[in-house]
């Protein structure tokens, strides 16, 4: 049952060959045995809600897909009343007093919600090594990273702890943890779902998402969270979107563009040859294969780093110890108040990009910074428009490296520049999947699809056609079985 | 562009942050490689680009200024380490 897909699931409640308190009651099981190897949870429900699975039920009777189907929420999604961490000890004991209006959606489609996933404190990493609750193992290898900053997330779907997982996205946090974990994941596009309720890193940047088996589920969990939020500014009107399942795997007439460059300087031969293998796959089904080129995405990990701590630095400078979160016991007065509860909450790379940020908006570098990397970040999104005159999706590498040991960068850099083929399209907006493509060295390889800004459906549809020939998203860590 | 300790000292004035006086050295390091990173973005010749702040530039959303929720006063208060009824208390501002 675990490696079933979520229509199956959905089949089997609807023929009641089993009930939804089973279903929930199997996954809850093993969200508490494998938490002990994967820390994927921060918290999990201690029982199942009554008034969750009564929306579950009716739910299911009116005939909704999704209805008592199992999820987790990565731990910044606000849900009221159940511990909503960051992966921060500033967030340690906060429980919101309502819900993010993604888990709202999926809460009134009857998806149960069964615990919260760890993360890289406030979004803010790759690996999930900076976070509070401590590190998530991958569950293809406990001596590796799962990727970040939705670690936790990707490796209870890798673990099969649940079928499906919420995320968020900045700078690459859904695709390459879900690269690194042998999972699907999307990021939609900026403006398809909500952010009210989600804990904001960089607000031009942030994207809730999924992580799933397949690119079918992440379609179906996808279509019920997003549509225009009135208590969000910058969710679109336009917004409301329903995935349609291909029939079949028949890619003639599609074009996908390749930037060849990326492939070429890869060092590790194995991502290599897997990404090349996919895209030969293809061509065969009949997608024209053209070399594009993005002469500016060289510069987008580093107009990131200006952008995303800035707006990392405005957006934490709420957690001033007086209305939530950590509040010192040692305050003399109220300046102290401030600086000893925020330093006292924070771990070290939230306070490293906060310092960045407040340094780059400071008077005498905000234009030779700020607006500078605003201008890239422009010029970033113009390459990717001219592309898109010639093609409709482009596939590349996730991530330029396997899955890399615990502790094995401490250099935050080099971290910070693994994240180049993921960065490009989180600053210009548009939706991008991860999905699996095989295995390397016994650890899984994901390749990137990106689609134009709201064209969602195609980069789902060509995964989907992909995975219909291929089973790299079924397989499941043996000790995990 | 690098800083020194000093500078250091100053962001994190800025920052509503307190640095040990151990760990000025290592933390200057570790940002003085990011501003190195950074700098790439001096290659790129924007003279002529506008500043791009958000992917969409959809217009702001109006709505009509009316009351659409009730007072969370209590469930908000009680989130703070120290709230009485009506406020929450922090030490004190005026002499």
């Amino acid at each position: 049952m675990i490696n079933l897909s979520i229509r199956a699931l959905s089949e089997l409640l609807q023929q009641k060959q089993i009930s939804i308190q089973e279903l929930c009651g199997v996954y809850h099981d093993r969200c508490q045995s494998f938490n002990v190897n994967t820390n994927a949870l921060i918290s999990i429900c201690a029982e199942l809600s009554a008034a969750e699975l009564l929306q579950a039920q009716q739910q299911l009777d009116a005939g909704e897909l999704l209805a008592g189907v199992p999820l987790v929420h990565k731990d910044l999604f606000c849900t009221q009343g159940i511990k909503t961490t960051c992966g921060s000890n500033m967030l340690a004991d906060f429980k919101p007093p309502y819900d993010a209006t993604a888990v709202t959606q999926l809460a009134a489609a009857g998806m149960v919600n069964l615990g919260k996933a760890n993360m890289d404190e406030f979004a803010m990493g790759s690996s999930n090594e900076h976070s509070a609750f401590g590190v998530v193992k991958n569950p293809w290898d406990s001596q590796r990273v799962p990727g970040g900053s939705s670690g936790g997330s990707a490796a209870a779907v890798a673990a099969r702890m649940v079928p499906v997982a919420t995320g968020t996205d900045t700078g690459g946090s859904i695709r390459q943890p879900a690269a690194f974990c042998g999972i699907t994941g999307i990021k939609p596009s900026y403006g398809r779902v909500s952010r009210h309720g989600m804990v904001a890193f960089a607000s031009s940047l942030d994207q809730a998402g999924v992580l799933a088996v397949s690119a079918d589920d992440c379609g179906l969990v996808l279509s019920q969270m997003c549509g225009h939020d009135p208590l969000d500014s910058t969710s679109l009107k336009t917004s409301t979107w329903q995935w349609d399942k291909p029939k079949d795997s028949n890619m003639q007439g599609l074009r996908v563009g390749v930037p060849h460059a990326w492939i070429d300087a890869l060092q590790d031969e194995g991502i290599k040859n897997k990404t090349t293998e996919a895209i030969e796959y293809f061509k065969q089904q009949g997608a024209s294969i053209i070399d594009i080129e993005l002469p500016h995405a060289d510069l987008a990990v580093s107009a990131y780093y200006v952008l995303a701590p800035a707006e990392c630095s405005s957006n934490l400078s709420r957690f001033d110890g007086v209305r939530f979160g950590h509040q010192t016991n040692a305050a003399e007065n109220l300046e102290a108040l401030y600086r000893k509860s925020r330093s006292e909450g924070f771990g070290e790379e939230v306070k490293k990009r906060i310092m960045i940020g407040a340094w780059a908006l400071s008077a005498g570098y905000y234009d030779a910074y700020y607006l500078k990397a605003q201008k890239v970040r422009r010029l970033i999104s113009e390459d990717f428009n001219k592309a898109f005159e010639s093609v409709d999706v482009i596939a590349s590498p996730v991530s330029p490296e396997l899955p890399f040991k615990l502790g094995e960068k401490a250099d935050g850099v080099s971290m910070y520049e693994a994240d180049k083929f993921t960065i490009p399209a989180s600053l210009a907006g548009l939706p991008c999947l991860s999905m699996p493509i095989g295995f390397t060295a016994g650890l899984p390889v994901g390749l990137q699809l990106i689609g134009r800004y709201f064209d969602e459906q195609n980069i789902l549809a060509l995964a989907d056609k992909y995975q219909l020939d291929h089973d790299h998203h079924m397989q499941i860590p043996e000790a995990f079985l | 562009m690098s800083i020194n300790r000093k500078e250091l000292e100053e962001i994190a004035t800025l920052a509503q942050l307190d640095i040990p006086e151990q760990q000025l050295g290592e933390i200057t390091a570790s940002l003085n490689q990011v501003m190195a990173m950074i700098e790439h973005i001096n290659e790129a010749d924007t003279a002529a680009v506008k500043p791009m702040g958000t992917p969409h530039e959809a217009q702001q959303l109006i709505r009509p200024d009316a009351v659409t929720d009730c007072s969370h006063k209590k469930d908000l208060l009680a989130l703070s380490a120290h709230a009485d009824e009506d406020h929450y208390l922090v030490p004190k501002v005026i002499e």
